[in-house]
């Protein structure tokens, strides 16, 4: 007999390809952005998501929201499609963090009208019961309540990210999307942020889809890390086994590009040359051979397949 | 010869009631790194808006001495300002889109920069634009240049930005937070762009980060800021072994290092926040979460200095 839960979050061969207009005299160019990606996060867990800028973190973010509509393959939260979801509901279930705070609140409203706008789109709350939670809320992200009259432009950009929290959690939603939630803190008030975010994942059985270019705040915060190059996961492991048995050229590239606070020791080449992967453009065979330091001529022709490891998989022709 | 950037006593604040910046100073010297780091809303990006007098409407500066390679910045007028920023001193924002234009391509928008600036053709323009995004690790920059800012990634449009700064070849780059997007492998690679063009050209970089991996391996020198105010600087190495502010030994303490995270552990911070302060506040604004405070910290602050080009706002012994 089978005990599975119902995932919080499964992906099944998810693609997503935008179409960007050529100009005068070029032709239209597909971009490929997400590229068969699979995986499913249990309740209550953690998924880091790593891997190089561009690589369709975000747009993977917004296909988990239901914002975006994959071109292939399946999407399911608690088990329902995304895109069949009615609004209120999804927002109840799944909330954003986004990555550029400024852009992703009107400027024109207020910190307190702002976190209180999802318990308004539901109307179901009394004014008095948004008040009591919009303050709770600030009060809990460490903004102090005077900030909450204030307009976004005069808050400091790490302020403005922990109004994005404030207004992600402030629903209680079963299931958060953060993409580079922390990137614009400090260590100590990024801490705050983080033990929060833990805290009430604890409390409240909250799932995470966990994005950073921060591999110390993954591994503190994930249960599982998946690592995207050029669209595709590369590698998924539990958090502990691939920050110590990382096994992919990419990831292990990543890993020794960490600059640790050690002063003297400079800024680490580790050979993955200047010439960036063109999305529009994907390589044959494996997509990372162009940069690989270790490549084998078949790396150019053959396409790896996944290897699977537990708790997930690596992409590597050239690992056993 | 004067330094490349000379900030003496700077005050910035908000109609009346908030100060933002408190008599911070600094310098940045040709081909130096300079790093400003420091508690989130604490000043940073307010001081280098007021360099660029780009400050938001109701924000004032004051300043016993603001200078660029020895002009007074004070006296410029708004065409004087204009002349500079963007070709001579360029600034790179914490956040891409709030300076990037929805609704012009990235092309345009590369190009109009050094066409404003220098006497050169489109053609040119175009080139340059290509050749620097292609060194800020964006590949196919033909494709980007036809693009619109939300058609691009944020660690796309970060370089951008990076790459729009350096068009026009600055003495002086002010960056804020500009590799936040990035990847760790992207951001090594912009990071010794810099470092190249520092060689090469003298470029005199302010970086305002709160990444201390990023202010070990690439500054000079750093200036750690609470509160509106410079609380301690010193060189890089000085600063890493030899913390004197309680605050800046805190920050040192929490930074969080891959292969040695505990989940059962929460990360450690500085426990306490920033008090509020507006104009006539006095004493130490640390001093409420300080675990070394006393009567003293409310009344005033000593300048201290711990050895020749180290110096700090605290009480307690060199
Ligand atoms: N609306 C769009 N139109 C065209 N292309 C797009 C659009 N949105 C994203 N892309 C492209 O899809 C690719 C993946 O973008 P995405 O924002 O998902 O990257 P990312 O992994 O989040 O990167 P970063 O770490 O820099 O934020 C990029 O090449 C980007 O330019
Ligand atoms: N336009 C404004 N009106 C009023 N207050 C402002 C304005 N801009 C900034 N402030 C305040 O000035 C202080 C300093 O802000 P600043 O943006 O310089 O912080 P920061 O050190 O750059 O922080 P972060 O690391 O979060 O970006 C903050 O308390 C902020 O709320
Ligand atoms: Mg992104
Ligand atoms: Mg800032």
């Amino acid at each position: 007999m089978s005990t599975t839960t119902t995932p919080a979050i499964e992906l099944r061969s998810v693609g997503k390809t935008f179409r960007v207009a050529g100009g005068v005299l070029g032709k239209d160019r597909r971009v490929v952005a997400v590229d068969g990606v699979s995986f499913a996060v249990p309740p209550g867990g953690v998924l880091g998501v790593v891997g190089e800028s561009g690589c369709g973190k975000s747009t993977l973010a917004r296909l988990i929201l239901g914002l975006l509509e994959p071109d292939s393959g399946d999407i399911a939260v608690e088990g329902q499609r995304i895109v069949d979801m009615d609004r209120k509901a999804r927002a109840r279930l799944i909330q954003p963090v986004f990555q550029d705070p400024f852009s992703s609140l009107n400027p024109l409203t207020r910190i307190r009208d702002i976190v209180a706008m999802p318990l308004q789109a539901q109307g179901t709350f009394s004014r008095a019961e948004i008040a009591r939670r919009v303050d709770e809320m600030l009060s809990r992200v460490g903004l102090p309540g005077e900030m909450g009259n204030r307009l976004p432009a005069e808050l400091s950009g790490g302020q403005r990210q922990r109004v994005a929290i404030a207004r992600a959690l402030v629903l209680r939603p079963r299931i958060v999307v953060c993409d580079e939630p922390t990137s614009a803190l400090d260590v100590s008030v990024q801490a705050q942020i983080l033990n929060l975010l833990a805290e009430l994942r604890r409390d409240l059985g909250l799932t995470y889809l966990f994005i950073s270019h921060n591999l110390a705040v993954v591994e503190h915060v994930a249960s599982e890390v998946a690592v995207m190059y050029l669209g595709r996961i590369v590698e998924k492991k539990p958090t502990q086994a691939l920050f110590h048995d990382p096994e992919h050229p990419y990831t292990k590239a990543l890993l020794a590009s960490v600059l640790t606070p050690e002063p003297g020791l400079g800024v680490p080449d580790v050979g993955l040359g200047d010439v960036m992967p063109d999305p529009a453009n994907i390589p044959p065979g494996c997509r990372f051979h162009p940069r690989c330091p270790i490549a084998e001529p078949r790396c150019a022709t053959e396409t790896p397949p996944l290897r699977p490891r537990p708790g997930g998989g690596v992409e590597c022709l050239l690992v056993p | 010869m004067s330094a490349l950037l000379e900030v003496e006593k700077l005050e910035v604040g908000f109609g009346g009631n908030t100060s933002a910046v408190r008599g911070a100073s600094l310098t940045v010297e040709r081909g130096e790194t300079h790093c400003l780091v420091g508690e989130s809303g604490c000043g940073k990006s307010v001081t280098a808006l007021a360099v660029m007098n780009l400050l938001a409407r109701g924000g004032h500066r004051t300043a016993q001495r603001l200078s660029f390679q020895g002009e007074d910045l004070l006296k410029l007028d708004d065409r004087g300002m204009a002349r500079l920023r963007g070709n001579a001193m360029a600034m790179i924002f914490q956040e891409p889109m709030t300076s990037l234009n929805p609704a012009y391509t990235i092309g345009s928008q590369m190009t109009e920069v050094m066409r404003r600036h220098k006497k050169v053709s489109q053609r040119i323009a175009i080139d340059r634009a290509a050749d620097l995004l292609g060194r800020v690790g964006i590949t196919a920059p033909g494709l980007r240049l036809g693009q619109f800012p939300h058609q691009l990634s944020g660690g796309l449009r970060q370089r951008v930005m990076i790459a729009m700064a350096l068009m026009c070849e600055p003495q002086l780059l002010i960056a804020d937070e500009p590799t936040t997007a990035l990847d760790v492998t992207v951001q090594a690679q912009i990071l010794r762009l810099l470092a190249q063009l520092q060689r090469d050209l003298g470029l005199g970089l302010l970086l305002i980060t709160h990444d201390l991996g990023i202010v070990a391996r690439v500054a000079h020198r750093v200036s750690v800021m609470y509160a509106g105010e410079v609380v301690e600087s010193a060189a890089t190495a000085q600063l890493f072994a030899d913390p004197r502010h309680p605050y800046t030994q805190g920050l040192l303490r929490c930074v969080p290092v891959p292969g040695k995270q505990r989940q059962d552990e929460p990360l450690g911070s500085i426990p306490g926040t920033v008090p509020r302060i507006g104009p006539g506040f006095e004493g130490c604004g640390f001093r409420d979460r300080c675990s070394f405070a006393d009567a003293t910290c409310a009344r005033s602050v000593p300048h201290q200095v711990a050895a020749p080009g180290h110096d700090y706002l605290c009480r307690l012994a060199p």
